[in-house]
């Protein structure tokens, strides 16, 4: 990045010699954050990749600032009250459940859009896909809710601490059966998944063994009328259990605790977060590495993380642009890089859902399988509209409420459940997203001096573009095509 | 050349290569497979009601289909009763079932027996590509179609990942085709991630050619997830430019708890689904060469759970539809005898299955796709 070297050495920052290049600064901040705007990039060359990531690291947070839908204390719909409820009043809850998940997704995006440690809303999403629950199952979105606040609390924290709360979430419970496996008459859900999916991962565990945890997790229960966790020792089976060759009469921290001793579930976690952070290839013996010391931490994810970051294979050049963009790297990472004006996020909720991404209701308990996995003919077409309307300057015709049943607008709302807010909400929808603005003078307000097309790649793009960028274009049309650009997938 | 032109140029010239031309190969994949996956493993017992037998009774005292509701097929097996809507393609020996499917030492999590299903691999070898995907890859389909396979309505390809398959997947095809013109193919060099995104926006254009608008169906599609699967299918098959395979997937078959009502409302979609495709394909005159297939990951275990519901199984039933399935019922019959950690043992490899689509439906070789010979059923009329 030419302007970034030519304003470097002419800066009282070119002193810190230390400070790594542009391109290390961008692909750090796409990494570990969305998108990275010019200034951003030009702040962290002043770091080397040491400081820059233990800065990244202090800064993480454990709160989220967005303002919360005002719902989030209510009571839940207790089960009672849904089960003496009339067929009509019964449909009005449900639809009253959807229209919330909506607005849970659109407060999520505010705080990705918005927060000073996008590491720390990276990593909720990240254990959210991990500890999946989704809304189309737990219903009561209160829950889904504490949830989240819960993921982010731990999101840098411990992994041990976090698997034994979310383990006993409510959101949880519900969603992996735990609420019905009762001694006498075992749910083997949880237990399966917390083997499988949560800490060793397949080929690690027998199927006895998957029967005999899902009894020492028996007792674990919700309170259906508050929506708290609640232990019901005579629903608990306390005979004796062998479970990973240990024989006890466990409950189940005290199987939750059987996996943490095994280092297969360390390298487990790391393998998952290298397929984040690093490449989609996870480099055996460094994962065995990286995983004895996260084991070795007792199970601190800024340990592992620092780690993954500080390794080679991270800066690697191929490694660079070898991460496709999920649907949120994709709609909050543009909106970040390019300074957009964005009101309400409802449209940007939206468009990660119609992406693939529907926060709050992941595909199944394995979650989103990510990767090259996000892009099929669908979703890639999907990215392509949502890029080309994204830079449309258009003021808001006055027709438009009549013509949203149909064209480009309307596949955007095409998103399982949004019909159920309604005229209201599809207005809401519409206004908002004519709200969405690229201004771009002030973003090339951003590069010290003038801008190339050049170096509008390179603060976009993690590797060259695959179709060469006109340069004789307006500001507005080359962003575009750079946004259009199969490269712009990658990060 | 500005980009716009210079893509169009290209794109021409890629479709150029693609023109018909008259071949022998691949005339059998004039016959359609519809693959209709039911997504987290459906209840096989429930949905093929041993209703004669007592094992069945004692082992699901609260959620077995009572003997008095089923829809008999013979004096052992009736379906459940939300399944009404197929007695008549029953009667018309339109329907097989195939009873007991399923595979030797048999997976329990969904993610790795989907993946068994779709990859056909045996239960401890891994494989990446699927299993239509290889069998194209050995036996091409005709250049002239537009496109392999479609998938409706999933992120994942399936069975029709990897090896090259030119497949796209699309949620509903006038929206497909709008989005289609954004699509600019080109060719460069980079990594794996780069060259697959490369290769479904080279797919896409190509399907887009080949695809046409929306046909005007006089069936009437139900409303719900699958029925709009179904429909989407149906426009895709009405465009003439020639599809292989069709993946419909269909979710929510994870019935760990208060399964009946959920299950009936699933199956009663399900068979008014296959009742749209059926009268909709009968309108295109290609019912008859049609075979309609479902798959799942597991069948369910025999013994209920606590939670009014079912754990992850073993083998079970799937239905095969189309104008020249011979119907009836084929397979295990009985297999509550032998149960294995309380769960049934298979008594038809999945791959025979396969097997009959590849020889039997499109006349290719299925021993290299498949990784060995598995017996035929006699489930088609040629």
């Amino acid at each position: 990045m030419r302007w970034l070297t030519a304003f470097i050495l002419a800066s009282p920052l070119a002193a810190q010699a230390a400070g790594m290049s542009a391109d290390d600064a961008r692909h750090l901040l796409n990494r570990t954050g969305f998108g990275s705007q010019p200034n951003e990039i030009v702040t962290y060359t002043q770091f080397s990749r040491e400081q820059a990531i233990e800065r990244l690291l202090r800064n993480a947070g454990t709160a989220a600032r967005a303002r919360a839908p005002d719902w989030v204390n209510d009571p839940i719909i207790s089960a009672r009250t849904l089960r003496e409820a009339t067929p009509e009043r019964r449909k009005e809850y449900q639809a009253e459940e959807v229209r919330r998940g909506f607005d849970l997704r659109t407060w999520w995006v505010q705080e990705m859009l918005d927060t000073s440690s996008p590491l720390t809303e990276r990593m909720t999403l990240f254990w959210h896909n991990h500890f999946v629950s989704s809304q189309e199952k737990v219903r009561h979105m209160q829950l889904m809710y504490r949830q989240n606040l819960l993921l982010r609390r731990y999101a840098l924290g411990n992994f041990g601490a976090l698997l034994h709360v979310v383990a006993k979430d409510p959101a949880m419970v519900i969603y992996l059966d735990s609420a019905t496996n009762r001694k006498g008459k075992p749910n083997e859900n949880f237990a399966r998944e917390v083997m499988e999916l949560f800490t060793l991962g397949e080929g690690h565990y027998t199927e006895a063994d998957v029967r005999e945890a899902a009894r020492a997790f028996t007792g674990w229960s919700i309170d259906p009328d508050t929506g708290e966790y609640k232990w019901r020792p005579y629903n608990h089976d306390g005979g004796a259990k062998t479970v990973l060759g240990k024989t006890g009469t466990f409950d189940g921290d005290a199987v939750l605790d059987i996996l943490l001793d095994h280092q297969q579930t360390a390298e487990f976690i790391v393998a998952k977060l290298w397929r984040e952070f690093v490449s989609l290839d996870p480099d055996p013996a460094e994962v065995r590495r990286i995983g004895r010391k996260f084991y070795a931490s007792n199970y601190e994810i800024k340990v592992a993380l620092r780690e993954l970051l500080q390794s080679p294979a991270f800066w690697a050049n191929e490694n660079r642009g070898a991460l496709v963009k999920s649907p949120v790297d994709l709609v909050v990472g543009t909106m970040r890089s390019l300074d957009f004006s964005v009101g309400d996020t409802l449209p940007l909720a939206l468009s990660i859902a119609q992406l693939g991404q529907n926060l709050f209701a992941p595909p199944n308990v394995k979650g989103w399988p990510g990767g090259e996995a996000w892009i099929n003919s669908s979703t890639l077409l999907a990215r392509m509209a949502f890029a080309e309307r994204i830079f449309r300057a258009d003021e808001m015709p006055k027709m438009a409420m009549a013509q949203m049943g149909r064209g480009g607008d309307a596949d955007m709302m095409r998103v399982r459940g949004f019909g159920r807010t309604g005229e209201a909400g599809r207005e809401r929808a519409m206004r908002a997203l004519y709200e969405i603005q690229f201004d771009p003078s002030r973003w090339l307000a951003q590069f010290p001096g003038a801008v190339s097309v050049g170096d509008m790649e390179g603060a976009l793009l993690a590797r060259e573009p695959v179709t060469a960028i006109p340069t004789d274009l307006p500001t507005r049309e080359i962003v575009k095509r750079i946004a259009l650009d199969a490269s712009y997938q990658l990060k | 050349m500005d980009r716009r032109d210079f893509l169009k140029a290209s794109a021409a010239a890629s479709l150029a290569i693609l023109a018909p031309r008259v071949v022998w190969a691949g005339e059998g994949y004039r016959n359609l497979l519809v693959l209709v996956e039911l997504k987290g493993g459906n209840d096989g017992l429930n949905t093929v009601v041993p209703y004669a037998d007592p094992a069945y009774y004692n082992l699901r005292p609260r959620i077995a289909i009572k003997r008095d509701d089923v829809l008999q097929l013979d004096q052992r097996f009736g379906l459940h009763p939300s399944l009404a809507p197929l007695m008549p393609l029953w009667q018309g020996r339109e329907l097989a079932i195939v009873q007991g499917v399923g595979y030797p030492h048999p997976n329990l999590s969904h993610f790795r027996s989907i993946e068994i299903w779709d990859t056909a691999s045996p239960s401890e070898e891994y494989l990446t590509d699927g299993w239509l995907a290889r069998a194209f890859a050995s036996s091409p389909v005709p250049k002239s179609f537009a496109v392999d396979g479609v998938v409706v309505g999933a992120s994942d390809l399936g069975p029709l990942a990897g090896g090259g398959t030119r497949a796209v997947a699309l949620v509903n095809t006038e929206q497909f085709l709008r989005q289609a013109k954004l699509a600019h193919p080109a060719q460069a060099q980079g990594n794996r991630a780069l060259a697959h995104i490369l290769k479904v926006e080279a797919d896409v254009a190509q399907a887009a050619a080949g695809f046409n608008g929306n046909h005007a169906f006089r069936t009437e599609f139900p409303g719900g997830p699958f029925g709009n699967a179904v429909k989407t299918a149906a426009q895709v098959v009405a465009s003439e430019a020639g599809v292989a395979a069709v993946h419909l997937s269909f979710g929510g078959f994870d019935t760990h708890q208060n399964q009946p009502g959920a299950h009936g409302n699933l199956l009663r979609q399900l068979a008014e689904g296959f009742v749209a495709l059926r009268a909709a394909l009968q309108e295109l005159g290609r019912w008859d060469s049609t075979l309609v297939l479902t798959y799942a990951e597991f069948g369910r275990r025999p013994q209920e759970n606590g939670s009014n519901g079912t754990d992850h199984g073993t083998a079970s039933a799937h239905f095969a539809l189309g104008g020249r399935v011979k119907g009836g019922l084929y397979g295990g019959q009985g297999y509550l005898d032998r149960l294995e950690n309380g769960n049934p043992v298979y008594a038809v490899d999945f791959r025979s299955v396969y097997a009959t689509v590849l020889e039997r439906w499109w006349g290719v070789p299925s021993s290299g796709p498949l990784g060995g010979r598995f017996p035929t059923l006699d489930l088609v009329r040629v």
